[in-house]
């Protein structure tokens, strides 16, 4: 039996697998961050200044904060971006980094269809939620352990709100990323939590507009932090420290503020406060 | 919607170097996989297919459920076998297209094995006696038979391919998405609906397509031209 020289199918698979590497480039990092920079169009906006300065590539992971949080947990990112203040003293006080700084910020919005069925229409969030909750309008929350989820169920309880007793049909938990909760907020017609940037940034908006900003509850700040290479070796402190380094610099703190869509800036820089355990 | 499908031709015709460059990745990432699983697939389904053993029946029913595979929980369990804290973090592939490769192979290779078996075993009931009465060994006649069956093993190659550029469960795991490094046409195009900028999703739509259909149309041609010169 003679071996089938003529499987040229397979080698010809072989070879073009074989005559593009798929890996060999300059340094990288990990950065895990969250759905809102990523949706917002932030990154893709930033991210090229750097990378021609400093020659690091920045490979973004999108996920929501407290997913951002696990992964550099079990080591799988150099550096997080994410916005979730109370989850992220947690982060350094445990020892997974050394320090957060202040990178930027924007605000929560709380965005409904224009009719506003509840009369939630204001700036003072706690007394929109009540609304939304006495006449159980469609609400949408991410319910992925993300900042804005934070943001949402801490505003709930400012509010003074049980949650999980008054729950019912209308409050939709769809653990999903920004983007997706807005689409099926704009398909049901329902309240949602949002950040200004992704908001700014989504294009299916449909009848939904903004009802409540401005409430100083609605702050939304954004940290920075390196991975501690005390837990995880693999961390790569140079080039980690060096993105975080040009993120607060002026320059970096710039390339955030000129960041807009349709002449709305969408993140606001704020470092300066460096923030140690 | 009229208004969308207006859009989505409108964004095909601008479609940048970007698009292009997550189409090839899509394609390299895939198609690696699937040379993985014909690596892997055809022999242990041509072992199953003329091998008798006790516990084969049980083995091949395993196989055959192993086609249906989700490719979520591959994912995540390879995430969690690549990731920094899992057995195999020293390598650091999550997060590469490499990783994508292994994810997308762990895929592709049941179902290469599974539908090579049916059709070797196929084949054996016509030609099993006379290649036995030549006095050929097991693995001698599995590989006269998979010489035999070459052109429709291609069915497989290309049920494989399927299975593989258009699923979005585990490369997006291991992958991560990142722009410019792990963002297959798959991964492009949930963002986009993430996005809420439904036409660009669907425009990317249309080219996954247009490749899937491309794949076939080069893979039927082949066969074509083999049948007739070596058929």
């Amino acid at each position: 039996m003679v071996v089938p020289r003529r499987g040229f199918l397979t080698l010809g698979l072989l070879a073009l697998v074989g005559a593009s590497p798929l890996s060999a480039e300059p340094a990288s990092i990990v950065v895990a961050s969250t759905t809102s920079t990523e949706q917002s169009g932030l990154f893709k906006h930033i991210l090229p200044a750097f990378a021609a300065k400093a020659g690091i590539a920045v490979k973004v992971v999108a996920l929501g904060t407290g997913q951002a949080l696990d992964a550099a947990r079990r080591g799988d990112a150099d550096v997080v971006l994410v916005h979730d203040r109370p989850a992220e003293d947690a982060f350094v006080a445990q020892g997974f980094a050394k320090a957060r700084f202040d990178v930027m910020y924007n605000d929560f919005v709380l965005v409904g269809p224009k009719g506003d069925p509840a009369g939630a229409k204001g700036n003072d969030i706690t007394a929109a939620l009540r609304k939304v909750a006495a006449t159980k309008a469609p609400f949408v929350s991410r319910g992925d352990r993300s900042g804005t989820h934070s943001a949402e169920l801490r505003a709930w309880k400012e509010a003074g709100i049980d949650l999980p007793a008054v729950k019912g049909e209308w409050y939709r938990d769809v653990g999903q990323g920004m983007g997706p909760a807005l689409n099926t907020a704009s398909a049901l017609d329902a309240y949602i939590l949002a950040d200004r940037g992704t908001w700014l940034a989504f294009k299916n908006r449909g009848d939904l507009a903004i009802l409540v900003e401005g409430d100083k509850r609605l702050f939304n700040p954004y940290g920075v932090m390196l991975v501690d290479p005390d837990k995880h070796p693999t961390v790569k402190v140079k080039e980690g420290q060096a993105f975080i380094d040009w993120l607060v610099s002026p320059e970096g703190q710039a390339s955030i503020a000129a960041y807009r869509i349709g002449g709305e800036q969408l993140f606001f820089p704020s470092a300066g406060a460096v923030r140690a355990p | 919607m009229t208004e969308t499908l207006h859009e989505t031709f409108a964004r095909l015709t601008t479609l940048d170097r970007d698009v292009v460059a997550i189409a090839w990745l899509s394609l390299r990432v895939s198609l690696s996989a699937v040379a993985i699983g014909l690596l892997l697939g055809i022999p242990l389904g041509a072992f199953l297919a003329v091998a008798r053993f006790r516990g084969r029946p049980a083995i091949v029913g395993l196989l055959n459920a192993f086609m249906g595979l989700p490719p979520v929980i591959v994912g995540l369990v390879l995430y969690l076998v690549l990731s920094r804290s899992g057995p195999f973090g020293p390598l650091g592939l999550l997060f590469t297209p490499g990783a994508m490769v292994a994810a997308q192979a762990i895929l592709a290779t049941p179902l290469v094995a599974a539908l090579t078996r049916q059709v070797i075993a196929d084949a054996d009931d016509h030609l099993g006696e006379q290649l036995r009465s030549l006095g050929l060994s097991a693995p001698r006649r599995a590989m006269v038979l998979i010489y035999d069956t070459r052109f429709s093993l291609v069915t497989a190659a290309l049920a494989a391919f399927g299975r593989a550029i258009s699923e979005i469960g585990a490369v997006l795991v291991v992958g991560g998405n990142i722009d410019g490094h792990t963002r297959t046409m798959t991964t492009a195009i949930s963002l986009e609906t993430q996005k809420g900028d439904l036409s660009l999703a669907l425009a990317l739509g249309i080219v996954l397509i247009a490749l899937v259909i491309t794949v076939n149309a080069v893979a039927a041609v082949l066969r074509g031209h083999a049948a007739r010169a070596y058929g």
